[in-house]
């Protein structure tokens, strides 16, 4: 996802960073305006849309018949994979999915799978011979910046608004339970400032970026530290605290 | 499956209640991705479609690269969950071909030679598939292309001409191109009626053909409408004037 950054542009952010000021005037914990508009695509089980900010991504799932995996027989499938089509950004190239495609996907994979936000037992159908296979696809289509958590405020999206297709196999129709509601959030560090949901350019001069998934119950749920740079202690725990606040007030919209 | 419903009822009313000549309806909006040089969306029916432009950029690979004049290079992609069965991600035969034949269209009013060794590369993502994508694909591109400003010969519109029923209809829905006799998706260069795509398949007598013809490149005409209004809407200029008239219109309202 390399992208180069004028040496102006660089130099203003950073000094804007060190009197803890934004080029785009948010406050360093201000978040972009979140937008979720679920159901938005008829041919899916179940789909939402996500702006934050000019970020743009829309998730799709899909439900399809299969074998379980041997070691799990009594559990459906997940399967996340995530497109950066070159829509959504002069660098984003067509072809196999990259490294930046297959972390994105990966991470939310990981943030919906781990914590268990949907029972993948309540999937199985016959144990051994036949479940339900969740495709969730990750559709970018303008990349703005903080592609994680958009993304994964989609897939939690997504899910909430799916309906398993069972009167296919003489069941009745019936929504996807989420149990669980992990909410990323994910802050860059620049210098030695630290910013919620960096924009592009942001990110793009960023030192390091970690996200948080925290869950209903406060608890987090995953981790993830990227680039070069380094976190202290203070950091990291100052950035999950912003992320409990945070992730309150988005798991509501992502409810709702 | 619901094949017992006669795709035309004893007055030609086609099944989604349309007349025999009767578009589906259609919203486009130019301009709605932020990293793009140019973009667009069309609603069409229940098709959803984005479309987006980036250059004229230096086109990769070098080899590629023509000294005379720009490429035109054109990626129809459909989503995953755009289907009603998933669709592996990816290009399949389909949409290769759909893309060549929607970049030879492009190809003939962009004024290429004003840009050697560059490429204008036009992005086409199908988010939800009813039938027709390649003409609501290449109508929503082409308000992309102006909305890129590359310099063009004119818009491309486009609109299919079916059979059912041993009838000529309009823009084939679902149904219609699933069980239909014949469809023959056009496109035009609308102020001079060159025709710049046409694929067919199914069967026509050469008056059907004729008749077909003359049908679809009356909607393009329409169609044409649409995309100068939607480019308008991006592009016009609200004089002072007008603000204030439409505050005092407001307050009035608000008045009562």
């Amino acid at each position: 996802m390399g992208e180069i950054v004028s040496e102006l542009t660089r130099n203003h952010i950073h000094r804007l960073a060190s009197a803890g000021k934004r080029v785009d005037g948010r406050s360093s914990d201000e978040l972009r305006p979140l937008k979720i508009e679920k159901n938005y695509v008829k041919s899916a089980e179940g789909s939402a849309r996500v702006h934050l900010g000019n970020t743009d991504v829309l998730v799709g799932i899909k439900m399809d018949l299969g074998e379980p995996y041997p070691d799990t027989p009594d559990k459906g499938v997940l399967t996340t994979s995530a497109e950066l089509i070159p829509m959504a950004s002069p660098t984003f190239e067509s072809g196999p999915p990259r490294e930046g495609a297959i972390e994105l996907a990966r991470v939310v994979d990981r943030g919906i799978r781990e914590t268990q936000t949907v029972d993948l037992e309540k999937l199985c159908i016959e144990p051994g011979e036949k479940v339900w296979i969740l495709f969730l696809d990750i559709h970018v289509l303008d990349y703005d910046g903080n592609l994680f958590d958009a993304c994964s405020y989609g897939a939690l999206g997504a899910m909430t608004d799916t309906t398993v297709p069972a009167s296919r196999v003489d069941g009745e129709d019936f929504k996807l339970e989420v149990q669980h509601y992990p909410v990323s959030v994910t802050a860059a560090k620049i210098g030695n400032s630290i910013f919620l949901d960096p924009s592009l350019d942001e990110e793009r001069i960023a030192d390091a970026r970690l996200t948080v998934a925290i869950d209903e119950n406060g608890n987090i749920t995953a981790m993830q530290k990227g680039l070069s740079g380094s976190f202290t202690l203070d950091e990291v725990e100052g950035v999950i605290e912003l992320s409990t606040q945070k992730g309150n007030e988005i798991r509501e919209m992502i409810k709702g | 499956m619901e094949s017992e419903k006669p795709l035309l009822d004893k007055n030609k009313r086609r099944i989604d209640g349309r007349a025999v000549d009767e578009l589906r309806p259609i919203k486009i909006e130019a301009g709605v991705l932020k990293r793009a040089d140019g973009s667009a969306y069309i609603e069409w029916g229940e098709n959803k479609v984005l479309a987006a432009v980036y250059g004229p950029r230096e086109a990769h690979p070098r080899h590629v690269q023509d000294p005379a004049r720009a490429l035109v290079q054109c990626r129809y992609n459909m989503a995953a969950f755009s289907v009603s069965d998933r669709k592996r991600p990816g290009p399949d035969r389909r949409s290769v071909e759909i893309s060549k034949v929607i970049s030879e269209a492009f190809s003939f009013v962009v004024f290429k030679e004003q840009f050697p060794r560059t490429s204008v590369d036009v992005f086409i993502e199908v988010l939800q598939a009813e039938a027709g994508t390649r003409c609501a694909g290449l109508t929503a591109a082409s308000v992309a292309l102006a909305d890129a400003g590359i310099p063009m010969r004119d818009l491309l519109s486009s609109c299919a001409t079916g059979k059912a029923e041993g009838e000529l209809i309009l823009d084939p829905g679902r149904e219609e191109d699933n069980l239909g006799q014949a469809d023959m998706p056009v496109a035009i260069v609308p102020r001079t009626e060159d025709i710049v795509l046409l694929q067919m398949d199914g069967h026509f007598t050469q008056e059907e053909f004729k008749k077909a013809m003359g049908m679809s490149i009356n909607a393009c005409k329409s169609i044409y409408d649409m995309q100068k209004d939607a480019l308008r809407r991006r592009y016009a200029v609200t004089t002072e004037e007008e603000v204030e008239v439409q505050e005092a219109i407001d307050t009035q309202i608000k008045e009562g």
